[in-house]
């Protein structure tokens, strides 16, 4: 019999008050009786509406089934068929509109917890799975992996359990990509990515840091030092300031900076952790995204009374996931809508003192098919602050292609790419995620590590 | 890991250390730096290339301890290893053809203006160097640059090896003596490029000067290192470290220089009671 129940089974978290004094994850995951439940909503349709939405493949239905019947194991081991990062996904994806958009319950109610349901399964088996080294045949051919995030990880797990050796190239110190510097350990712990890379690495993946592939290595000595093929995977690394005066003051940083210092360096144990990060009484962050609302945690947790999200836009535009939205809000951040940044105002000595913005109003629907904001004239006020952060996106880094020149990429800077293969415009080199796409999604990332991999396979097997 | 294969102390203050990178060493040029941390906690820190040895594979790194990370970096012996060391980073000095030119190093600056004298020596180029530092037991690398340059002045500002004064001054003599200089390479304390960098563009001597900026990743990444010359703001990691004298903005690199003065404090006491901790015990 299925469940019926309107909502999805609510997940414990944190209560908001507690939370913002620590950096521990918010959500709490369910139990096994939670899990049982909510997957009992499924009403497992036939034609599978949910698996168009995910971009890896995920097979949905099939799963959610096995952990109704208390499977979890099993329904670890479906999952993982085509996704080898479940836990992540099951937290940073933006299932409302992925999976569970598309989910028949969803039409009168909540749809199923796809995410938390995924998330469950994940956190059930890295509990209580036993490590094994899985044995493939291996084809003694060598394949780089450039970069560590999701589509990195993804490409690189896929090719080692099809027999490839994989070299991942990694330029931080840790790897993982934007999974470490960019989402916050309360929204991701950073235990977790670890345990997945393990697992990736138990596929006999070799991941070497501090090698920054451009500098370091050029496309070419990869190629001369017998990798066949090359999957770039270096994200969008290059921070986007707005131009307007001040930004150069003492207190301004780009989100990358702000959060890479907090959770790469671990500045939120400053001084157990030797890296600062500066955050003042009254803190804007500028940008409506998923970046902007993490930065905007961190710095309340990092002991802001006041923390501003400035957006120019109003909230049903703002590209950041509900539930982020949800818990900022919950965690009393202050949402500045349809408010734009003119300026930033230092003291005498080069630090901030405020924000002058202007308010804007919603005009014809631009090339985003978003209603354009305009100025309104007059409106400019201050904001009284000590720090900005700037989180208006980010573009792919431009490392490889300096060093690359044959290497096609978009004005703007994203690698151009077959959609389907991942191919680039140099033979025998893939590249996928947000390195092609802009900033985008960890689950769209991992989808071209994917598609990538496959591609690459296809390449060498024809060779 | 990174194995420190040599140790040398080169003043009370300023260490050397020679590092088994054997990628790194491959692809160093003058100009280009490398990020290390020297521990799990540690923080990532940026040190310009002083020498490499493509054969050997090994980057040699030249630092004073001014803080808690090189200290503890200053405490490393030979054998001991570095736990990351990613390079080279940055983009190599540009010179274009250089027919005489004068490499200026203030204090720990002057190490690593020597590998750019030694490049411009190599090149061919009439090179003076010009070194300046605090008082006499402060001097570092005279035979090294002597070795690579037609001159070498070595002025203190105490005037205790005999020479006293700013290593502007003793350009602004040369250059008034007559000396055609095509090229000054001026790198160290911020307000000594400053102050070379307005003595050249009066003579109109193109003029290099070597950022070192508050950075993070050193790819590109955080933009903690930006600078702003002629008017754009550039990333000091990516765009640099090198940049034309004249038209960078050093006020505001002196300013953004001291984002962190009080982190900085705190860590060092922090580490400095620890040590003295352990001696107590």
């Amino acid at each position: 019999m299925p469940n019926m129940s309107l909502k999805k089974m609510q997940m414990p978290e944190q209560e908001p008050e507690k939370r913002v004094k620590n950096f521990l994850e918010v959500a709490l995951g369910y139990t096994e009786e939670m899990a049982v439940e909510e997957a009992k909503r499924c009403l497992n349709c036939k034609h599978k509406p949910c698996t168009k939405g995910c971009p890896v493949n995920v097979k949905i239905p099939e799963f959610i089934t096995l952990v109704a019947e208390g499977k979890f194991e099993e329904a670890y081991l479906k999952i993982n068929e085509t996704n080898s990062l479940p836990a992540i996904c099951g937290r940073v994806c933006p299932q409302e509109s992925q999976c569970e958009k598309f989910c028949v319950r969803g039409k009168k109610g909540e749809p199923v917890g796809i995410g938390r349901l995924e998330r469950f399964v994940a956190d059930w088996y890295m509990a209580n799975r036993k490590i094994e080294q899985t044995q493939v045949e291996r084809k003694n051919r060598k394949v780089a992996v450039v970069g560590s995030g999701p589509a990195g990880l993804t490409c690189a797990g896929d090719l080692a359990k099809m027999g490839y050796d994989v070299t991942v190239f990694e330029a931080f110190h840790t790897p993982g990509g934007v999974l470490v510097y960019g989402i916050p350990e309360f929204r991701l712990p950073k235990e977790l990515v670890n345990k997945e890379i393990d697992t990736i690495r138990n596929l006999g993946v070799d991941i070497k840091t501090n090698m920054v592939i451009g500098r370091v290595l050029t496309l070419d000595e990869l190629k001369k030092e017998g990798f066949e093929a090359v999957f770039i995977g270096t994200g969008a690394g290059l921070p986007s300031f707005m131009g307007i005066s001040g930004e150069n003051l003492n207190g301004v940083y780009s989100a990358n900076e702000f959060l890479t210092r907090i959770n790469l360096m671990k500045a939120y144990k400053f001084p157990d952790c030797d890296t600062p990060v500066k955050v003042g009484r009254n803190v804007a962050v500028v940008g409506g995204g998923n970046v902007a609302m993490d930065a905007a945690r961190s710095a309340k947790r990092l002991g802001a009374e006041n923390v501003y999200i400035v957006y120019r836009r109003s909230e049903e535009e703002m590209p950041a996931r509900l539930e982020e939205v949800h818990h900022a809000k919950e965690e009393g951040i202050i949402f500045k809508l349809l408010t734009n940044p003119t300026k930033i105002i230092g003291t005498e000595d080069g630090w901030v003192k405020g924000m002058e913005c202007i308010s804007m109003e919603l005009g014809e629907p631009d090339s985003s098919g978003r209603r354009r904001p305009v100025p309104k004239a007059g409106s400019e006020h201050i904001l009284d602050l000590e720090t900005v952060i700037i989180a208006i996106g980010q573009s792919p880094n431009p490392l490889i292609k300096s060093t690359t020149p044959d290497l096609e990429t978009q004005k703007w800077g994203g690698i151009i790419t077959d959609e389907e293969t991942g191919a680039t415009s140099i033979e025998g080199v893939y590249a996928g995620g947000d390195a092609v796409t802009g900033a985008a999604t960890v689950i769209l990332a991992m989808g071209a590590g994917k598609k990538a991999a496959a591609a690459i396979d296809k390449y060498l097997s024809e060779r | 890991m990174f194995k420190i294969v040599k140790k040398g102390v080169l003043n009370p203050a300023v260490k050397l250390l020679e590092v088994e990178a054997p990628y790194i060493a491959r692809k160093a040029e003058p100009g280009q730096f490398i990020i290390l941390r020297v521990n799990e906690e540690g923080e990532r820190i940026p040190l310009t290339i002083a020498d490499f040895n493509r054969e050997k594979g090994t980057v040699t790194i030249i630092f004073q301890e001014v803080g808690k990370t090189t200290q503890l970096l200053g405490a490393l012996n030979e054998g001991e290893s570095i736990l990351d060391f990613a390079g080279p980073l940055g983009m190599p000095t540009h010179y274009g053809e250089v027919k005489k030119a004068a490499v200026i190093g203030g204090g720990l600056g002057t190490a690593i203006a020597y590998p750019q004298a030694k490049k411009l020596h190599s090149m061919g180029a009439d090179v003076d160097v010009i070194a300046g530092f605090r008082n006499k037991d402060l001097i570092i690398l005279e035979e090294e640059m002597k070795a690579v340059s037609s001159r070498t002045f070595i002025t203190t500002d105490d005037g205790s090896n005999g020479n006293k004064g700013f290593v502007s001054d003793v350009l602004k003599r040369l250059i008034e003596e007559g000396n055609k200089y095509d090229l000054v390479v001026v790198i160290g304390p911020l307000i000594m490029m400053k102050v070379v960098s307005g003595i050249t563009k009066e003579y109109g001597i193109k003029t290099i000067v070597s950022m070192n900026p508050i950075m993070v990743d050193g790819t590109g990444m955080c933009g903690g290192c930006r600078v702003t010359v002629g008017g754009k703001v550039k990333f000091a990691c990516v765009d640099g470290p090198d940049f034309d004298g004249h038209e960078v903005d050093f006020d505001e690199a002196m300013r953004r220089q001291l984002m962190y003065k009080k982190e900085e404090r705190h860590s060092m006491e922090g580490h400095r009671c620890r040590l003295e901790g352990i001696k107590n015990a």
